[in-house]
């Protein structure tokens, strides 16, 4: 496996402080490594997209975190402690080395401004030297590269449909060729064709460009197929993180097993959709133990009280790592596999 | 363009409904105060002012409610509000063309002063939110609640009475003639100075409150996120996504807002006895004089009507929304 | 759907009834408090103001024009009256007027506002016609003409008037809001989902309508308390009613401020001034309960200071660990990708 670009350890984030703070994630060891496709999976609520704030610092009031660390690795092997930046550092930052691609591209382009001006405002903020003119021919450049006429440049966004606002936040997250680019439920509010075009776009870009992507979605479906590992969670926790195809064929976690029979698959053989039983905790109300146990079918003794930690199945290489008393200490029953 | 013909019909639509409510009020009302006023005026009063206020009041009882209707248009049309009560036999009209400047000039500056000066305080306490600006905040919460004329109160018993560093009364001096040279200008500022601090006082912690409110609504929309996640400058996000926004409701605020400010300065005239189309709406109201009070409503609202009309235009430069694809 | 883990974290967080306190928690910010404090003061005089009141507020005295005393706390009248007893005497009139006038302008403009947004059409133009004709005749000069022609002016027909001239500001916002939030997400998904109009209005638009009903009503009471006592100021109402205006008419119409008595007019502006304030400072704390991603005062924690965009770092316990070399950012010339 290449190097590491960015390592997250022990990173906890609550909403609110003092007596009144719930724990939107806690203890989250994940590392992303330079050219690959991290997934991150889970229902709405498991903190997957807090996580993808967090790590930039910009989760909105009441957010705070509340330790752990957070390492941006350069090319030339310095690393960047991303939560001990200053607002002009993280500013600089910004887009710079990480971009986002937001979740409801809708909202996310100011209806006031024009595409052109939401395209080269990040360039003059952080390519102050480059000319008007250059900027524009920056911009004209970035929607050719995801498939928009450059004559679109002038519009504004409700001139724009849906797919293609989309699209311009991609090339607006390009625009400074980063190292990362965190993807937010990229697709999730287009229609299917739209969401392979997109997504084959993406893949063929990054190709181009190198780049490593955050995928996060609640489509595990989505996820197998375009994602080399994945991380899924599951209230605040990463709860089993592997190899894309590992996951696919082999599920340690009894909640990705459910989440796997959540979605139909695209390519392979059919699957039985089943779903899992419940709904996801409130993080105010977490249950104790493993915050699984309520809704899991295999639960054993350990499960309701004691948290599982993230670590490598018990008779595994140390490719993979689940949180799981099924996969600890005395030998468990395999996950049954459909 | 169809947006602003769009409006501009709206707004011929409310003119007509404004016109229609006061030719209403006084036929809807019990008993008949304008008979009684009348008969004090008979004597003096020739055919036509007769006419015209009989049009205006709907004195004829014989006559059916359209003709009324009808002949009311047709007075107005001519610009005959009738005659005056109280500067008999002023019409109505030169009454108001008199004091007309006067108000337009006192609202129209210092209601621009006000809007500007809050809108940028509030664009700042909005945006650093939880700062020690907030801490202000209850202040402008306090002068917002006092009522303009209170605070004219105030400001006459402490800056012309015990201070006396300002004329208390009137809008400029009366030994002068007026004429647009230097002493009569530099007489209507210093008359004007004290007006204009009150309403300007009493109105700019109503804008600071509403675009500290509107900077908060619109710092937690996504758009303001992604601006922050672009690592554009503080300046940028604050005023190119924040408070360009955040404005766009503060100017349909500011054109609909003139009714309540107009009503407000209305009273500040009254208090500095400033020779406005508000102070002769008092008198008139003293001296029951109906058609100087009808006149008066007319035209204020026909001038917020025409202010609204402007900020609609600009209100289509700023937000490309309104502004239809060729 | 597409809502964020930080939406959901925080919407959800009111309902479990671990948090269930924080319901009332807007009734613990400071500036709440002594909003309601001062509201429940006047409030109290409202009631037993006639009781207490030392004099007939009527009765005339020898002791003409004098400054605030012993026997006089507000001082006396021109002709001799006591000004305290005619301002305890007068709450009452003040207040009534001020909240009937509120709640059927509320009504008015929740009724019109919500209905004109949300059924769009035909419907949204006849409501926006009406508000909007109502909302830009300048209410004063028309309440002064109605009040005019009427010769017998007691508080309800006041109020009445005044509610009919000042519902229109709330309808308009509301209007615009209702129209706002029709076209996010989870609206667009309940309708598209088939739910009837109603239930799209009371339970997915009017919930986000709180804060903006709450302030229309505070607002509109302040505006109606300001109108009536103009009102009485001008001497268009019955000034033999007393509340603050008519107190305010008589000092003006007996030359008070020439005269230098302050006694008669500064207590009963203080006296709106208060009001007006306290109820300003009621609307922010709904405001800050209602839009709890802005709430600033979490807890009572002081040392975590929350601002939009760069989420704050406060680490506690023991994760704290030793230095990590941090590399100046903007300074490493990238190098070229493949």
């Amino acid at each position: 496996m290449s190097e590491p670009v960015l390592t997250i350890s022990g990173l906890n984030v609550d909403y609110g402080t003092g007596t009144d703070a719930v724990h939107a994630l806690r203890d989250i060891d994940l590392t992303l490594h330079r050219g690959e496709v991290l997934g991150l999976a889970g229902e709405s609520g498991s903190g997957k997209s807090t996580l993808a704030y967090a790590v930039t610092r910009l989760l909105s009031p009441p957010g705070v975190i509340t330790g752990g660390e957070v390492h941006y690795h350069r090319r030339d092997g310095q690393a960047l402690d991303l939560l001990a930046l200053s607002a002009p550092e993280l500013r600089a930052f910004r887009w710079q080395e990480l971009s986002i691609v937001f979740q409801g591209a809708m909202n996310s382009l100011n209806p006031v401004h024009t595409v052109h001006s939401q395209l080269t405002d990040v360039l003059q903020a952080h390519r102050p030297e480059m000319k008007k003119s250059e900027r524009t021919a920056r911009a004209e450049e970035l929607l050719r590269l995801v498939g928009i006429s450059a004559d679109r440049l002038g519009a504004y966004p409700h001139q724009l449909s849906g797919g293609m606002r989309q699209r311009v936040m991609i090339a607006m997250a390009l625009a400074l060729e980063p190292e990362i680019v965190i993807m937010d439920e990229p697709t999730t509010a287009l229609d299917v064709v739209m969401q392979r075009q997109i997504l084959r776009q993406l893949v063929k870009l990054r190709e181009e460009l190198g780049f490593s992507v955050v995928f996060i979605t609640h489509d595990i479906s989505l996820l197998i197929e375009f994602s080399d590992r994945i991380a899924i969670m599951y209230g605040g926790r990463i709860v089993e993180e592997a190899g894309a195809a590992d996951i696919y064929r082999d599920p340690r976690h009894p909640y990705s097993d459910g989440l796997l029979h959540s979605f139909p698959a695209l390519h392979g053989p059919r699957r039985e959709l089943s779903g899992i039983p419940g709904s996801p905790p409130h993080l105010s109300a977490m249950p104790a133990g493993c915050a699984f146990h309520p809704r899991c079918a295999k639960k054993v003794e350990a499960c309701d009280s004691h948290v599982p930690v993230l670590a490598a199945p018990d008779g595994s290489d140390g490719s993979r790592s689940v949180a799981c008393w099924l996969h600890r200490g005395a030998p468990a029953p395999a996950v049954a596999r459909s | 363009m169809k947006f602003l013909l769009q409006r501009l019909a709206f707004y011929l639509v409310t003119a007509w409904a404004a016109i229609t409510i006061n030719f209403l009020i006084p036929r809807m009302m019990p008993g008949d105060p304008v008979q009684s006023l009348m008969a004090r005026f008979q004597g003096q009063l020739d055919t036509n002012a007769i006419a015209s206020l009989q049009a205006l009041f709907g004195i004829d009882k014989d006559q059916s409610i359209w003709q009324q209707y009808t002949d009311y248009w047709g007075h107005l049309l001519d610009g005959d509000l009738g005659l005056s009560f109280t500067f008999f036999p002023t019409p109505v009209s030169e009454v108001i063309a008199q004091s007309l400047p006067w108000t337009l000039a006192l609202v129209g500056i210092t209601t621009l002063i006000s809007f500007v000066l809050g809108t940028g305080i509030g664009v700042f306490t909005g945006w650093r939110r939880g700062s020690w600006m907030d801490s202000l905040l209850p202040v402008t919460t306090f002068i917002s609640a006092i009522p303009y004329f209170w605070l004219g109160l105030i400001a006459i018993s402490l800056f012309a009475v015990k201070w006396p560093l300002f004329p208390a009364a009137g809008g400029y001096d009366n030994a002068l003639v007026p004429a647009f040279d230097w002493p009569f200008i530099s007489s209507t500022l210093y008359h004007g100075a004290l007006p204009g601090l009150t309403i300007v006082l009493s109105a700019v912690a109503g804008w600071i409150l509403g675009m500290r409110n509107m900077m908060v609504t619109v710092s937690s929309e996504d758009y303001v996120m992604v601006a922050q996640a672009k690592g554009l400058s503080e300046r940028r996000v604050m005023f190119g996504y924040a408070a360009r926004n955040a404005i766009l409701p503060n100017i349909s605020g500011f054109a609909l807002s003139l009714g309540f400010i107009v009503g407000g300065t209305l009273l500040v005239e009254m208090v500095f006895s400033y020779p406005g189309i508000g102070y002769q709406l008092f008198q008139g109201v003293g001296a029951k004089d109906y058609p100087l009070m009808q006149g008066v409503f007319l035209i204020i609202t026909l001038s917020v009507l025409a202010a609204n009309l402007l900020a609609d235009v600009l209100y289509m430069v700023l937000d490309p929304r309104t502004r239809r694809e060729a | 759907m597409a809502v964020t883990a930080t939406e959901v974290a925080v919407l959800d967080a009111t309902e479990t009834p671990a948090a269930s306190k924080r319901r009332f928690r807007f009734l613990r910010g400071r500036k709440t408090v002594v909003g309601l404090c001062i509201l429940l003061f006047f409030v109290l005089i409202a009631v037993i103001g006639p009781w207490i009141a030392p004099y007939d507020p009527d009765t005339m005295s020898n002791e003409l024009l004098q400054p605030p005393s012993g026997s006089h706390w507000f001082g006396t009248t021109q002709t001799g009256q006591d000004v305290l007893s005619q301002i305890l005497v007068g709450t009452r009139g003040v207040l009534v007027v001020g909240f009937v006038a509120g709640i059927i302008a509320t009504i008015l403009s929740v009724l019109i506002g919500v209905s004109a947004g949300f059924l769009g059409g035909t419907a949204d133009e006849v409501l926006s016609l009406l508000s909007n004709v109502f909302l830009v005749i300048p209410g004063l000069p028309l309440i002064i003409i109605i009040a005019s022609f009427v010769s017998d002016t007691g508080d309800l027909l006041i109020a009445a008037v005044i509610a009919l001239t000042s519902w229109a500001w709330g309808a308009r916002v509301l209007r615009a809001q209702t129209l706002s939030l029709r076209r996010r997400d989870y609206v667009e998904a309940a309708r598209a989902t088939g739910e009837s109009t109603w239930r799209v209005i009371f339970f997915e638009v009017m919930p986000n309508l709180t804060a903006v009903i709450a302030s229309g009503f505070v607002g509109t009471v302040i505006f109606a308390i300001l109108s009536e006592i103009t009102l009485a100021f001008i001497g268009v109402a019955d000034i033999s009613n007393w509340n603050w205006g008519t107190v305010l008419f008589w000092a003006q119409s007996n030359q008070a401020l020439a005269q230098g008595a302050w006694w008669w007019f500064v207590p009963a502006g203080l006296c709106i001034a208060l009001l007006g304030m306290s109820l300003a400072l009621i609307n922010f704390g709904i405001d800050e309960f209602v839009n709890p991603r802005l709430r600033t005062e979490t807890g009572g924690s002081r040392k975590v200071r929350m601002r939009v965009g760069f989420t704050p770092v406060a680490r506690t316990g023991t994760s704290e660990t030793g230095f990590t070399p941090v590399a100046r950012t903007g300074t490493s010339k990238k190098e070229p990708r493949p």
